[in-house]
């Protein structure tokens, strides 16, 4: 899932500074899931402005709305009329909802209340971990299931570097190093000889580094 | 202290367990043990049943203050909802410091039924505590 963390309050409070009426609108999917976008974060958020707005004297109209996808213009279309009354929106949606609405609605203010950071794993309850970069040219199949590009802070296709120590990684004790991981994952399947390929430079056009992707399904096209 | 301040009297909301502070609040009665009126109770079926939004709401609603009460440690009766409550309240907190409002006004405990002089004296505590604190919302002068 699509993983992100709420910003402080107080840049939250200066984006919304001034404005007489906002709406706060979250995302019923992946930011549900890691508790920062969903109905029940927008109710809290919701209530910290209005204590905020209250205490300092302001009377702000903070109305608020969680819909199922904010990435898909369908679900942002069906709260079109509470939109259209406020002056701002503050969306709790990863960095793809928030332009869903921006593109939507262009002559309207569209603020993010999250930082979108990755794509992650459900490792434990309250705990998320990186798993995909998105490279767009996925190679788990050479590595056990593990992707060096992600596991391994540096990214390296021919690891292990020098900095790795008793499992961890030089970054930091914390981490753990990306490339024992997948040495041990081959060991235990007998396949370390896949360790000897050379892995080729990869090719990063095909990856953000070469502009927004677009995804083309023909046969599913109106 | 002005004298607003003196004769301002809180309103602090108890989110209590049924098993354990709920009862030991019904203890402190039956004991005829004096703890000051302005702790309003809410019977909670156990203290993990407590929500962040539960306290943010109260605020909003015009609350001074709150505190959930759930079991001893190692007593709850569905294992750990007054453990799981005793995050819900650090962050409550974490969420007062980022309104600047002190959060000291919220305070998690842990009490067993027959504790009913305990809860008088948490009562009178956290009432005395917020007192001196004085309004959430003091320019309404409330």
């Amino acid at each position: 899932m699509i993983v992100a963390k709420r910003k402080p309050f107080d840049e939250i409070k200066g984006m919304v500074k001034e404005k007489s009426s906002i709406l706060l609108v979250g995302c019923g999917s992946c930011v549900s899931i890691c508790h920062t976008g969903g109905e029940k974060e927008v109710a809290i958020l919701a209530s910290e402005l209005r204590i905020s707005s209250k205490s300092e004297g302001r009377g702000t109209e903070i109305d608020e709305v969680t819909i199922l996808r904010q990435c898909e213009p369908e679900f942002v279309d069906g709260i079109k009329e509470k939109i259209e009354k406020v002056d701002l929106i503050l969306s709790l949606a990863c960095g793809v909802g928030v332009q869903t609405i921006a593109e939507r609605y262009p002559a309207k203010l569209v603020y993010p209340a999250l930082n979108t950071t990755g794509m992650a794993e459900l490792e434990k309850p309250g705990e998320f971990r990186e798993k995909c970069v998105g490279c767009g040219s996925c190679v788990l199949g050479d590595f056990a299931g593990i992707c060096p590009l992600t596991c391994c802070s540096k990214g390296l296709l021919n690891g292990p570097c020098g900095g790795t120590k008793n499992g961890k990684c030089e970054v930091s004790p914390e981490i753990e190093c990306g490339w024992q991981l997948i040495y041990e994952r081959l060991k235990n399947q007998g396949k370390l000889n896949f360790l000897k390929v050379i892995q080729p430079a990869k090719n990063w056009s095909i990856s953000h580094y070469g502009g927004a992707r677009k995804l083309v399904i023909q046969e599913v096209q109106l | 202290m002005s004298e607003a301040f003196t004769s301002f009297e809180p309103q602090i909301v108890a989110f209590c367990c049924e098993r354990c502070s709920y009862a030991a609040a019904d203890l402190a009665g039956s004991m005829r043990l004096d703890y000051p009126p302005n702790l309003k109770i809410v019977l909670l079926p156990c203290a993990g049943k407590f929500e962040i939004i539960y306290m943010l709401k109260a605020f909003e609603a015009g609350a001074d203050g709150g505190i959930v009460a759930g079991c001893l440690e190692g007593t709850c009766h569905y294992r750990t909802g007054n453990l799981q409550a005793a995050k819900r309240v650090a962050r409550v907190k974490e969420i007062l410091k980022e309104l600047r409002i002190e959060e000291e006004r919220v305070g998690m405990y842990f009490l067993s039924s027959a504790m009913g002089k305990e809860f008088a004296e948490i009562a009178t505590e956290i009432t005395e505590r917020i007192k001196k604190l004085g309004p959430i919302l003091k320019e309404e002068g409330k």
